[in-house]
């Protein structure tokens, strides 16, 4: 059995599977049956200053898009931090902390950029017994419109000032959340490590709207027929955190900083992949509002098993080992070339392969073949774009073959060149040229 | 609990039992269903479903907007290739056209149920009498269709929506044709058919003659006399002989007779039916009249069949929901002489057959079967009355691929031409088809002659 194990800048828990900062852990019900459930930790519903808490709106907080068979794929919400009062949660989360003293438990924390803000709450935390905290520098909607979240987020110095402030009035490890909102995510991440930060953990909600509702006009989740933008999240937002946690993982000047990933994780593979793209563990919000808490025990079993399988014994074992692979479009073999190939027992003949390369790509895949529908990859028009094996409904019926060195490519008419060759030296780069004369 | 007394009686069930055997054979699909449904179509191209589909539906299309909340830009799909698309939605038997060409099979032994699809999209035009098509100008020229069943439905419309005048002579009481005297009951529930005719003609320009038969009220002669063209959905009106003996005695009857009372009866409960049915026959007409005497409250029903199962023009599926039925279906037995007592059935002789040398020959054994209800299923025919000098072949008349006949201004289509499938849609097709070629001719007569240069 593989170890699962996790230690997070120095924060233990059995598992890498943490709930992240949002309605499932709002309060110490939710808490308690998501470690009944399995979970390894939670970071606790973000808190705010003390005196009257946030108020949220009374209608709808959100909006969706689906796939097929209404399976959510994105969700996005107008739901603020923690409405509940602060001493109630600080409360809840010593006594679950005491229940459950080999999980996790973080405390999220949002109050204004001032330092004495920030000094007054951090004792009050430190005394429920939490592990960590977590700085929410990433809500984009309502709480930003008030100088916190991704506001914050959005400006690095301000990142790099609070979390100097946190580490002085706090021995608690210090996990930045970030806010994907942003164009570059490398500067907050480094600004966090230049204040001190143990890690950072992302990415927050999206800016987004996912739909319009045609009879009123009104933008989705509406509110009495106006709509704001709120957070994205869920399946469909996997790609982009990947990406920002890839980023920070390989750029030299946070290379190494712990990373909480996080991001549309909904099952192991998806948790597996931030894992080796540099994160030392996950967090987890959509997938557990969509399904219960109980997809934890197959994101365990998946992970474990899949670890089994390929002889990693522990999160160490596998922990970044897909950054290096990570590189520049300018540095990729452009000698490499690859042909579709479409296997015929396992094709259900819809022709989506033939009509998307016919109608948008090279025109690289047959209908017919002596008069018979039959789809066959034309090798010497298929530039090997992948389009088709993405379009097709059936999974591996299309796959991509790499040529050997030394074969012939019917397209280009010339033989495949062994040796590695990149666009930084390619004929056609004028950069490559004015180097060369 | 009703009666299994012997003899043809009605009134073997409770209105209830009734109710509930006659109810849809598959119930509509809900909206959520309908949603779930039109998830698994893939939107292949050039799909094989299509090509499949006698009409030509654009499958793909219309279960896309099924899926994207369009259910009424659906029906028009639909309903552009195939205006009587929500009757072939019920009785199409899709597990051999278009759901048996779906690409799911392959890879899942399960197609879309396009079928279901169908009707979910065109019950929502129809109750909502969303009409998509408008007459052109008025052509000027009119034309009769004789002949009210599918076919002749699916030209008149076609023809109306070109601008022509049409004319709709029917023998029988309603419109309608099979749909409305053939169909299965629990097929077509709700008076579904005359609901499918009022749709249809709601186009305009379309007048119905009732109770008008050809050959008894009018010839083809007068019809072309006062008309610019002819179409002939005429259906089969006749049906063959059984020629055995005793086939006169009281409680033999032609099973396609049997149906159509039954199709007319409000409550059911009126239509009588025997304790021991044989049903002869190896058909769609076998099957159906086997599976509703069953639910009428015959206790044994059990088809006749003189060849194999492999040769049954009954679908597989039909077959299957005769057995679930309770129906048996014997093979190899052909009916020798109908076992009579005091003019009444009281059984059925049987001859084994075989196949020698490639013709079905009797082997010279012999059965008897209990029977107090002999049901005829054993094939119609046409009846060319009226017709005069029409090319007629193996007793159909013979079309070319617009469905025009040997004589000039006069098309045809549906069971009554050479070389049909029997089925509804197939009849929709022609008919819809000989309408183009119709407009077609009419609209080259029509053309000032140009002067090519
Ligand atoms: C019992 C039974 C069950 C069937 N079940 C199915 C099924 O489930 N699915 C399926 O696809 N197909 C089924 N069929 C076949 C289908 O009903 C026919 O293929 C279809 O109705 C043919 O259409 P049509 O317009 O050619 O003829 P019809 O529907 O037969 O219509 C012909 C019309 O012409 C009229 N007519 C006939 N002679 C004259 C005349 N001399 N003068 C004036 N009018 C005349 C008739 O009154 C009738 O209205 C079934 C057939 C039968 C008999
Ligand atoms: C309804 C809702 C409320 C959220 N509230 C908070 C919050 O209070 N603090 C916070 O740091 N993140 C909050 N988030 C963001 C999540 O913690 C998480 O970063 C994001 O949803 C991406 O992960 P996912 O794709 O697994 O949902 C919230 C998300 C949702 C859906
Ligand atoms: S063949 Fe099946 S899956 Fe393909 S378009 Fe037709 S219904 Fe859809």
């Amino acid at each position: 059995m593989a170890d699962l194990r996790n230690n997070f800048v120095g924060i233990k828990s059995p598992n890498p599977f943490w709930l992240a900062s949002a309605p499932p852990t709002d309060k110490a019900y939710n808490v308690e049956r998501a470690f009944k459930a399995g979970w390894g930790g939670v970071v606790w519903k973000t808190l705010g200053e003390e005196g009257p808490p946030v108020v949220n709106v009374n209608g709808p907080r959100y909006g969706a898009i689906w796939g097929a068979d209404r399976r959510l794929l994105g969700l996005n919400n107008i739901e603020l931090i923690t409405d509940r009062d602060l001493y109630t949660n600080l409360r809840e989360m010593k006594q679950v902390k005491m229940n459950w003293p080999d999980r996790a438990l973080i405390a999220s924390i949002m109050v204004p950029c001032e330092e004495n803000a920030w000094k007054s709450i951090l004792p009050l935390v430190e005394e429920t017994g939490a592990d960590g905290i977590e700085l929410n520098f990433g809500c984009p909607h309502g709480m930003s419109e008030r100088g916190m979240g991704a506001a914050v987020g959005q400006v690095p110095e301000y990142i790099e000032m609070v979390v100097r402030w946190c580490k002085q009035y706090t021995r608690m490890p210090v996990i930045t959340k970030l806010t994907p909102n942003i164009a570059d995510i490398r500067k907050p991440a480094r600004a966090a490590k230049s204040g001190g930060t143990d890690a950072v953990s992302l990415i927050n909600t999206i800016n987004s709207i996912t739909s319009v509702n045609l009879d009123t006009f009104s933008p989705e989740p509406s509110i009495n027929g106006k709509g704001s933008h709120g957070g994205y999240c869920g399946p469909a937002v996997k790609p982009i955190a990947l990406n920002m946690v890839a980023e920070i993982a390989r750029d030299p000047e946070t290379h190494g900083l712990p990373i909480s990933g996080i991001g549309g994780i909904t099952t192991w593979r998806d948790a597996a992949e931030f894992l080796v793209l540099g994160a030392g563990n996950v967090q987890v919000c959509t997938a557990a509002m969509t399904y219960g808490f109980k997809i934890v025990q197959e994101m365990i079993s998946g992970l474990s098993d899949w670890m089994d399988a390929k002889g990693h014994r522990d999160l160490d074992d596998i922990c970044g080992r897909a950054v290096p692979n990570v590189s520049d479009w300018q540095y990729l073999n452009l000698n490499y070339i690859a042909k579709a190939k479409i296997d015929q027992d396992s094709c259900i003949k819809c022709g989506r392969c033939h009509i998307a390369c016919e109608d948008t790509s090279h025109q690289a895949i047959t209908q017919f073949v002596d008069g018979v529908r039959r789809f066959e990859v034309m090798e010497d028009e298929c530039v090997g774009c992948n389009l088709c094996v993405n379009v097709c409904p059936v999974q591996d019926c299309i796959t991509m073959v790499g040529l050997e060195p030394g074969m012939l490519d019917e397209r280009t008419g010339k033989t495949v060149d062994p040796n590695y060759a990149n666009w930084t030296t390619h004929p056609n780069n004028p950069m490559a040229r004015q180097a060369a004369e | 609990m009703g009666t299994t007394e012997t003899g043809i009686l009605s009134g073997r069930l409770s209105p209830v039992e009734y109710e509930k055997n006659f109810s849809d054979l598959h119930p509509p699909l809900d909206g959520h269903e309908a949603l779930v449904a039109a998830d698994r179509c893939y939107f292949c191209y050039d799909a094989p479903c299509m090509t499949a589909c006698p009409t030509s539906i654009d499958i793909p299309l219309f279960i896309r907007q099924i899926s994207t909340g369009n259910p009424i830009g659906s029906a028009n799909t639909i309903f552009d290739q195939n205006i009587l698309g929500g009757m072939c939605a019920r009785v199409c038997p899709t597990e051999t056209l278009c759901e048996q060409a779906c690409v799911r099979n392959e890879a899942e032994h399960r197609p879309v149920e396009i079928g279901r699809l169908q009707r979910y999209a065109a019950d929502i035009a129809m109750r909502e009498n969303r009409q998509f098509y408008q007459r052109a100008e008025p052509s000027g020229k009119s034309i009769a269709v004789i002949g009210a069943g599918p076919a002749g439905l699916a030209c008149a419309h076609r023809l109306a929506v070109k601008g022509h005048d049409v004319t709709i002579y029917d023998a029988r009481e309603k419109a309608g044709g099979l749909n409305e005297y053939g169909i299965a009951t629990y097929k077509a529930v709700d008076d579904f058919a005359q609901a499918e005719v009022d749709y249809v003609l709601a186009i305009g320009g379309i007048e119905i003659r009732n109770r008008q038969m050809l050959g008894r009220d009018f010839s083809l002669a007068d019809m072309l006399a006062k008309h610019d063209a002819v179409f002939l959905g005429l259906g089969l009106a006749g049906v063959n002989a059984l020629r055995a003996e005793g086939e006169t005695a009281e409680g033999v009857e032609d099973a396609v007779d049997f149906i159509a009372a039954l199709r007319q009866s409000q409550t059911r409960a009126d239509i009588a039916i025997g304790r021991r049915v044989v049903v002869l026959g190896g058909g769609m007409t076998a099957v159906d009249a086997a599976v509703q005497a069953k639910l009428l409250g015959a206790e044994e029903v059990t088809i006749c069949y003189r060849r194999g199962k492999e040769h049954m023009n009954a679908s597989e599926f039909e077959q299957d929901l005769a057995a679930a039925k309770g129906v048996t279906i014997r093979h190899w037995l052909q009916p020798k002489r109908i076992i009579a007592r005091d003019g009444r059935v009281a059984g059925i002789e049987l001859d084994y057959t075989t196949i020698a040398d490639g013709r079905l020959t009797t082997t010279g054994e012999t059965g008897v079967i209990t029977a107090d209800h002999v049901l005829k299923a054993i094939g119609q025919t046409f009846e060319a009355d009226g017709l005069g000098i029409i090319t007629l072949q193996s007793g159909r008349i013979v079309v070319d691929g617009e469905g025009r006949t040997s004589l000039d201004r006069v098309w045809a289509g549906g069971d009554c031409v050479l070389g049909g499938e029997d089925l509804t849609v197939s009849a929709v097709a022609q008919g819809r088809d000989a309408a183009e070629s119709i407009n077609h001719v009419l609209a080259a007569a029509s053309q000032p002659a140009v002067a090519v240069a």
